[in-house]
């Protein structure tokens, strides 16, 4: 147990002082565009990370990831306009209804494998949007969720200030990635690896590829949610794209950006994802072009992504000296 | 984990017509080594399915220590004590070797519903260890099995269904692939656990050299049927087997 607390209290440290550090540059330069940066770099750096569980530890390829970040974005955006909820209750029942999505979703999807899982998750999510487009007095349709989310203030915290909901996002992320690591390290994430490498070999050794690939999917799709939730407290509603399959398809995008086989390498490709998009965006109508472009040259060129080139070429660079 | 007794009884395999395990009665008795013997397609490799459980044979049962496996599932028959190292390496390729052999264990167990603690656990990895002292693959034990040579991977493929504690080993080939020198190595190891762990060992083969040298007993199989089985001096002397497999370079005069 004590190999256990250590890597734990390593991250523990480690995500504290990235904490500290965000805060104290966010609240430094005080510049309305970088609170903004944060927070939407959190949610999807978040999105991202949580669909790498999947993607790079899993081997499953999903391409209907989004359902859940829509998912948690319209539960709590529904159940904060109640005005019944406070927001941490709203949070754990919007993280609650992700998870009961993807339990449901995920138990039709896992069985199959490659294409066909990436599909059928495709179909899902394309059958949320339907229904959010669909079913107007609960939704708004393709208006969203009108008429804003109300944020009352909790223990100190107001989200309806800009610097609390970036310093609130920063936080959320990186509590998740701590959780996450550790999810990734234990006995449970190496199982994960093994059906991601071989999943006869595992399935031979006694492991239910079914329940643990199941995990996997129900784990990934809460923290989507918890992404959508600070969607949703970001543009103060909810709306039908979050749900698009050009959602899910960014947050791969991100990942394929940032690499797939380094832990931190989709709060890379978040982070690299966002600053090109604002660039491109400032400069030129055909961002999806130049997007396009950039991804092309990574894959084909690099044949990874740069977290992945760079740590092992790091790795490399190692070997050889000893 | 000492030896277990394998029998198997009028064990019977047809896929649609063409019959790959016909009638097959062996007897592998607690702690003896054997070898299993054959042309291509005699059916050596779908022998080694129906004892473990991946295909369901057509008649016939498979017993272990006198308890009756027949038809049970893989994991099952894993758990029974009936371990299995592949013809091709069958691995987890960015493990490394120690992790490989944790992992092994760990599942083995069903010890991996584990959110909030470290993998490997302590004590799995140090069983872990042991086992990779007793195959001599401590030196590579924080490589990548994708970094392995062939033979190290095999190697290591058999050290995985080793770690699981058998009473039954089934060995697929394990020299398949290897060159000459590399061969008599992993051969070597697979005499020495066998001598360590007092398991019962039964292996496919298709060097004579290796067979003749250490098996205790062999039995050879053609057309999914047993031609002949006896000490290795006693299949080289039969003129069946001669005819139908050995041919001359092999043979010892037959018995007059």
């Amino acid at each position: 147990m004590r190999a256990v607390s250590d890597s734990l209290r390593g991250d523990l440290l480690f995500g504290a002082l990235a904490f500290t550090l965000l805060a104290a540059v966010d609240l430094g330069l005080g510049s309305p565009g970088l609170l903004d940066f944060t927070i939407r770099f959190a949610t999807f750096a978040l999105l991202a990370l949580s669909l790498n569980l999947l993607i790079g530890v899993t081997g499953l390829v999903s391409f209907g990831h989004a359902a859940y970040f829509a998912m948690g974005a319209y539960a709590f955006g529904l159940l904060m306009q109640t005005g019944a909820w406070s927001i941490p209750a709203a949070l754990v029942a919007a993280l609650a209804a992700s998870a009961l999505f993807a339990l449901v979703v995920g138990a039709l999807c896992v069985r199959l494998t490659e294409i066909y899982f990436a599909f059928l998750t495709l179909a899902f999510q394309m059958l949320l949007h339907s229904v959010i487009l669909a079913w107007i007095p609960l939704t708004g349709g393709d208006q969203g969720l009108m008429g804003g989310i109300p944020k009352p203030a909790f223990l100190g915290i107001d989200l309806a200030r800009q610097d609390h909901l970036a310093l609130f996002s920063a936080f959320c992320l990186i509590a998740s990635t701590v959780i996450l690591r550790q999810v990734v390290r234990s006995p449970f994430g190496a199982a994960l690896r093994m059906l991601r490498d071989n999943p006869d070999r595992a399935a031979f050794l006694g492991l239910s590829v079914f329940r643990y690939r199941l995990g996997a999917f129900v784990i990934a799709g809460t923290f989507a949610g918890l992404a959508g939730v600070l969607m949703s407290l970001y543009v103060s509603g909810a709306f039908p794209s979050f749900a698009f399959w050009t959602t899910s398809g960014e947050a791969i995008f991100m990942i394929m950006l940032g690499g797939i086989t380094v832990f931190l390498g989709p709060i890379v490709g978040a982070a690299l994802f966002i600053l090109l998009n604002d660039r491109i965006t400032a400069l030129t109508d055909h961002h999806g072009l130049y997007m396009g472009a950039i991804l092309l040259v990574l894959v084909l060129g690099l044949r990874k992504g740069l977290l992945d080139f760079v740590v092992e070429a790091w790795r490399e660079r190692k070997e050889r000296r000893s | 984990m000492t030896g277990g007794r394998l029998e198997l009884i009028g064990l019977r395999k047809a896929f649609g017509g063409v019959v790959a395990t016909d009638n097959v009665t062996l007897t592998f008795a607690a702690g003896t080594l054997s070898a299993i013997i054959g042309p291509n397609g005699a059916g050596k490799t779908t022998l080694f399915h129906l004892v473990t459980g991946k295909l369901a044979p057509s008649a016939g049962r498979v017993l272990l220590d006198g308890e009756d496996i027949t038809g049970l599932d893989r994991q099952t028959i894993v758990r029974k004590g009936i371990g299995r190292a592949f013809q091709v390496a069958n691995l987890f390729p960015s493990f490394t070797v120690a992790e490989s052999l944790a992992a092994a264990i760990m599942t083995h167990e069903g010890r991996t519903a584990r959110l909030f603690s470290a993998f490997p656990p302590r004590d799995i990895a140090r069983r872990a260890e042991e086992v990779m002292e007793l195959c001599g693959l401590s030196p590579l034990a924080r490589r990548p099995a994708k970094h392995l040579s062939h033979g190290d991977q095999k190697l290591l493929d058999v050290a995985m269904a080793l770690a699981l504690d058998p009473k039954v080993l089934l060995l697929d080939e394990p020299t398949a692939g290897m060159g000459p020198e590399e061969r008599w190595r992993m051969i070597e190891r697979v005499y020495r656990l066998w001598q360590a762990k007092g398991l019962t060992l039964v292996f496919i083969e298709h060097d004579m050299d290796i067979v003749f040298r250490i098996a205790e007993s062999v039995r050879v199989l053609r057309y999914g049927a047993v031609l002949a089985e006896g000490t290795p001096e006693e299949v080289r002397r039969n003129p069946a087997v001669i005819e139908a497999y050995l041919g001359a370079e092999h043979a010892l005069e037959a018995a007059p």
